[in-house]
């Protein structure tokens, strides 16, 4: 890994620096689109005190549900728990600190953390408990709640394409929350299905520039397990 | 007769016109895409990040890259388009989206919802409903008119936490189409066969009758 090459060859060295009580991103929509590797090493790797910021914290026993289960996050920043029995029990019995936030609000809090912008109005959560205790104000007849952004130490985010200079493409609906993330992340690492050599991705379809990427791996496998199957006759 | 789910999704159905970009909460609202009126064309917005979700795959075409905000794995029409979370609540907060349509636990007659948490018994999060309410001008909540219990969802002021303020103005329940304003619900509509003194009486909230109720039309 030199200069523009940012690919590394190993998850150890993929998180070479990754360490106890840090704030980490971590893209996906339930288990769509999620480093599935990445994750797996921080769980082996046993990090704890984390600050977790994610759309939703996986599942019983995969994705982030393995960082629940070896208590690695205290704080955790997303917008669903869902059908997560182990998230929902960290958070009622008050074990782990749990910041709800609206799915549009934390898209948008890292949208502008990433692009330097420290806080923004929002009409989203205001008259309910995500407004408490925060500044509001009202813009042309309309109230507003205001919402400070997000960056985080490691951006860990999964795309389908990436170069050897990190231009990354995603596939479908596994974009979700990567792109913001990327761009939010002091370091932000790709794991992605495949690397191709620099040139060979149109310029006009990348979805995110390489300047937002420090380091990409190619994952070893993907399982991608499917929450909901649901097929039609 | 109190509607079936599926009526419900159907008398909803019926607010589509042509050429709206409509969003789709869980449950009762998912039902809606099945009962499109002919000759209506409207564009499925899904929140994770698709605009033009269609049907559910075969087991041949299915693809875990490819869900809907339920996590179901869906297919895209003709025409669709992939954005990032971002984007897609920049078309919901921007106003972009002609038609929201969601579930709620409770709804006041000062329009407010409560659909996204019961203290210390049930807390799924708020997801996108939030930015949904916050940011749609035509919502559609489609709910049951009552718990099991009898006790009326339709209240004077929502009991649990809000997900929004005064943003609700329609409310379809298995008994009622009704309108919120000046601080009141306003009976528009009742289902086949069910009385405006049925709906009186599941209705804690004000309900303002006009003199003719018309029934709803199927």
């Amino acid at each position: 890994m030199s200069g523009f090459d940012k690919v590394v060859h190993s998850y150890e060295e993929a998180l070479e620096g990754f360490t106890d009580n840090m704030t980490v991103m971590v893209g996906g929509f339930g288990l769509c689109g999620i480093p599935e590797g990445l994750i797996e090493q921080v769980y082996k790797m046993g990090c704890s005190g984390l600050t977790a910021i994610s759309n939703n914290a996986g599942v019983d026993g995969f994705g982030l549900g393995k960082w629940l289960e070896k208590r690695q996050i205290s704080t955790m920043i997303g917008s669903y728990v869902g059908e997560n029995e182990l998230f929902e029990k960290l958070l009622l019995s008050g074990e782990m600190e749990v910041i709800l936030t609206p799915q549009g609000t934390l898209a948008e809090k890292i949208r502008a953390g990433g692009a330097g912008i420290p806080a923004f109005f929002t009409a989203t959560g205001f008259g309910t408990q995500v407004a408490e205790g925060k500044e509001t104000r009202n813009i042309d007849g309309r109230d507003y709640v205001l919402e400070p952004s997000l960056t985080a130490d490691f951006a860990l985010i999964k795309a389908w394409k990436a170069d050897t200079m990190g231009n990354l493409i995603f596939n479908k609906t596994a974009m979700n929350f990567n792109p913001m993330m990327a761009t939010a992340g002091k370091i932000t690492v790709a794991e992605v299905e495949e690397i191709v050599e620099a040139g060979e991705l149109d310029p006009n379809y990348i979805h995110t520039p390489g300047i937002y990427v420090q380091r990409v791996i190619k994952g070893n496998s993907f399982e991608k397990r499917i929450e909901q199957r649901t097929v039609r006759a | 007769m109190a509607l079936t789910r599926e009526q419900i999704a159907m008398r909803v159905a019926q607010e589509l016109e042509d050429g709206f970009y409509v969003n789709l909460g869980i449950g009762i609202p998912t039902l809606v895409a099945n009962y499109i009126p002919e000759g209506v064309k409207v564009m499925l917005q899904s929140e994770n990040g698709l605009l033009g979700m269609g049907q559910f795959p075969t087991e041949e075409t299915i693809d875990p890259d490819l869900i809907n905000a339920g996590k179901q794995t869906v297919t895209a029409v003709t025409g669709a388009a992939f954005f990032s979370s971002a984007e897609s609540f920049a078309m919901i907060r921007g106003g972009h989206v002609d038609l929201t349509v969601l579930g709620a636990f409770e709804v006041d007659q000062e329009g407010n919802i409560a659909s996204w948490m019961i203290p210390g018994k049930l807390v799924k999060g708020m997801g996108g409903a939030m930015d949904l309410v916050a940011g749609a001008e035509n919502i559609i909540v489609t709910m049951t008119h009552a718990n099991k219990h009898g006790v009326s969802k339709i209240l004077k002021k929502c009991t649990l936490p809000l997900t929004g303020a005064q943003c609700i103005k329609r409310v379809i329940t298995e008994l009622a189409l009704m309108e919120i304003k000046d601080g009141a619900f306003h009976l528009i509509e009742r289902a086949p066969g069910v009385s405006v003194e049925e709906i009186q009486e599941k209705t804690e909230a004000d309900l303002v009758v006009p003199d003719d109720v018309p029934e709803m039309k199927f």
